[in-house]
């Protein structure tokens, strides 16, 4: 058996490695897996080749975007062992050591931690809307990866949504001299009263900084002349075999825009799917309607030498995921016995006041932004399975016919028995049956998740190899 | 529909059933794809409905095709590399092990 490694951090987004920089400063053996081809996570996505082979694009995405080419490139040279391509499909914990099993280049091994960081990050929320499996109906961050990584942009683009992000996009896409057609932005009327009493929060810490960026977006928007419809409801997408128009209402108005591509974005939530297979225990988040894995102070989970750090354990944005990342290194050391719990507490200390600052602005954001109440209760004839092909009404029927919770709607429908293992529909599983049974999401409960977390052939799982 | 901006990236070439298909060095199968004007990627097991990426990043797993012989890969997950073999499939996985392929000569790649 090889050497166990003090931490197997999975994800090299800012979480995974801000967390693999400190554990390598203070010499601990450490391995970060990402199943992308370079690091950067869903931010900085691409960023080590754009800055090389693009650099006006690279230019023209900013500051914080290059932020993520300094920080890869201080992740690359930090002395930590780092696999790129490397999908993580099943955690096993163990007494002494975790067990990580990884598939690389068509091949599975197996490796050791003491501690296993999960920094998987977020995925955006479903948006189930009528005509969303079309082709041309896709995300915001598909959009965004298509630009960052392929240098490839849409001709006949509306983006729809609420959220930062949505905003983000718009200008980036105007940066890249990709004008969208119109920003319809769904943020409902009520939520911008409910956010208001938040938003003395909002200007302590970093918060300043973050809403003067999206002021700042919004004008730019203004100044370009890019149409901005707002209070947008209703929206359905239409097309035989791919999307062809939008219709939606924007201030109760009945409108139609003919458009290819649709950017759909109603935030982004923590992807459970790594923490749920390894029997973390999960929490509910009623504002931001999503489940997160629960954690200590210092990233632990419910589950011994399990930490989470970054979107993947709740929603803070790239710089509070790389302070979490840092505060859970601080942990991990202390596991490896590197730190004695003193000097643990010292490490953290600075990190969790950074942490705070860009921390500020959240609870304001979060009640903007909480998505509308269409986004977790479709109408019936809504696809809600895109795998199995099953809408809202037939998840409704389920619970009639006696369906408690997203598991039993799995064996009546086969929802989330698909590809996808229930990443797209689970979040709106969930919400149906406790609406259906009138009882809390947390109570509803969501998938039980198993591994493998992707598919991985017989042939590969018979050739697995140990260590 | 998608374009390309100037990109001084190395330029590759795929075979996407039969037909050859420029991408460039890095991209993923789905960017190419896309990139070169197609739509619809796969077709649904149960209704046949045409599919194409959702979420680019390898959550929805709408972008399965045969890559190289191999069924059900998610295409933008995927890096594109010179001679690749790329096919859509309906469903799932044929039984013998390779995607069923469209039987309409002309899908919707344009
Ligand atoms: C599509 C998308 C686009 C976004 N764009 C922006 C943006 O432009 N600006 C912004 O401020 N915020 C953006 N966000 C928010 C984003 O979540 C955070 O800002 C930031 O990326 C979070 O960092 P992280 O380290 O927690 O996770 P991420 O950056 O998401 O990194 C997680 C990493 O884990 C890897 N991973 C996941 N599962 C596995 C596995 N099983 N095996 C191996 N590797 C795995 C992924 O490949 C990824 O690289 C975006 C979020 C999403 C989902
Ligand atoms: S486009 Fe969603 S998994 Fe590939």
């Amino acid at each position: 058996m090889s050497a166990v490694f003090d931490a197997v951090i999975i994800g090299a987004g800012p979480a995974g490695m801000a967390a693999a920089i400190t554990l390598a400063d203070h010499d601990a053996r450490v391995l970060v897996l990402d199943e992308q081809a370079g690091p950067g996570g869903q931010i900085y996505r691409g960023v080590e080749e754009m800055s090389l082979t693009m650099p006006e694009l690279f230019a023209a995405l900013g500051p914080d975007y290059a932020h993520g080419d300094e920080l890869a490139a201080r992740f690359r040279n930090c002395g930590a062992e780092y696999r790129a391509r490397a999908m993580v499909w099943q955690v096993i914990p163990g007494e002494e050591a975790h067990e990580v099993w990884v598939s690389q280049g068509g091949r599975s091994s197996r490796v050791l931690a003491r501690s296993v960081l999960v920094a998987t990050g977020a995925m955006e929320r479903p948006v189930p809307v009528p005509g969303w499996t079309l082709p041309g109906a896709m995300t915001a961050g598909a959009i965004q990866v298509l630009l960052k990584s392929a240098g490839v942009v849409a001709e006949d683009l509306v983006i729809a949504g609420a959220g930062p992000l949505v905003y983000l996009l718009a200008a980036q896409c105007l940066a890249a001299g990709a004008r969208p057609m119109a920003v319809l932005d769904t943020t409902p009327r009520g939520n911008l009263t409910a956010a208001l009493p938040l938003l003395p929060g909002a200007l302590r810490g970093k918060g300043p900084g973050y809403l003067a960026k999206g002021i700042g977006l919004k004008l730019a928007l203004r100044r370009e002349g890019v149409p901005v419809f707002s209070f947008v409801t209703d929206i359905a997408l239409k097309g035989t075999s791919e999307v062809t128009d939008i219709a939606f209402k924007s201030r109760g108005r009945p409108l139609w825009l003919s458009a290819g591509v649709v950017a759909l974005h109603e935030g982004v939530i923590p992807a459970q799917q790594m923490t749920r297979a390894l029997g973390c225990a999960h929490e509910w988040d009623d504002v931001q309607r999503c489940f997160r894995p629960r954690t200590d102070g210092f990233g632990n989970s419910s589950v011994e030498g399990v930490l989470v750090a970054g979107d993947g354990g709740g929603i803070g944005g790239a710089r509070a995921a790389e302070h979490e990342g840092r505060i859970a290194a601080a942990e991990m050391l202390r596991r490896a016995g590197k730190l004695d719990d003193a000097a643990r507490d010292r490490l953290a200390a600075p990190e969790r006041r950074g942490l705070a600052q860009h921390l500020a602005i959240r609870p304001f954001l979060d009640r903007l932004y909480a998505p509308p109440a269409w986004v977790r209760a479709p109408a019936d004839e809504v696809m809600i399975c895109r795998c199995e092909e099953v809408t809202a009404g037939a998840i409704r029927a389920a619970a009639s016919a006696g369906a408690q919770g997203p598991n039993q709607a799995k064996s009546f429908l086969r929802t989330g028995m698909g590809a996808c293992q229930g990443r797209m529909c689970g979040p709106v599983v969930s919400e149906i049956m406790a609406a259906a049974h009138g009882i809390s999401v947390e109570q509803a409960g969501y998938y039980r998740i198993r591994p493998p977390l992707k598919p991985i052939t017989v042939g590969e799982l018979a050739e697995a190899e140990l260590d | 529909m998608f374009r390309r901006l100037e990109d001084p990236r190395a330029e590759i070439e795929f075979d996407f059933e039969g037909r050859p298909v420029t991408a460039r060095e890095g991209e993923s199968v789905a960017a190419a794809l896309l990139a070169a004007g197609l739509r619809g990627f796969r077709a649904t097991a149960i209704s046949g409905a045409s599919r194409a990426p959702w979420c680019m990043m390898g959550v929805c797993f709408d972008c399965l095709m045969e890559i190289d012989g191999v069924a059900s890969r998610q295409a933008c997950m995927v890096t594109v590399t010179r001679g690749m073999h790329v096919r859509r499939q309906r469903g799932a996985k044929a039984l013998d092990g390779a995607a069923a392929p469209f039987d309409d000569e002309e899908g919707d790649f344009a």
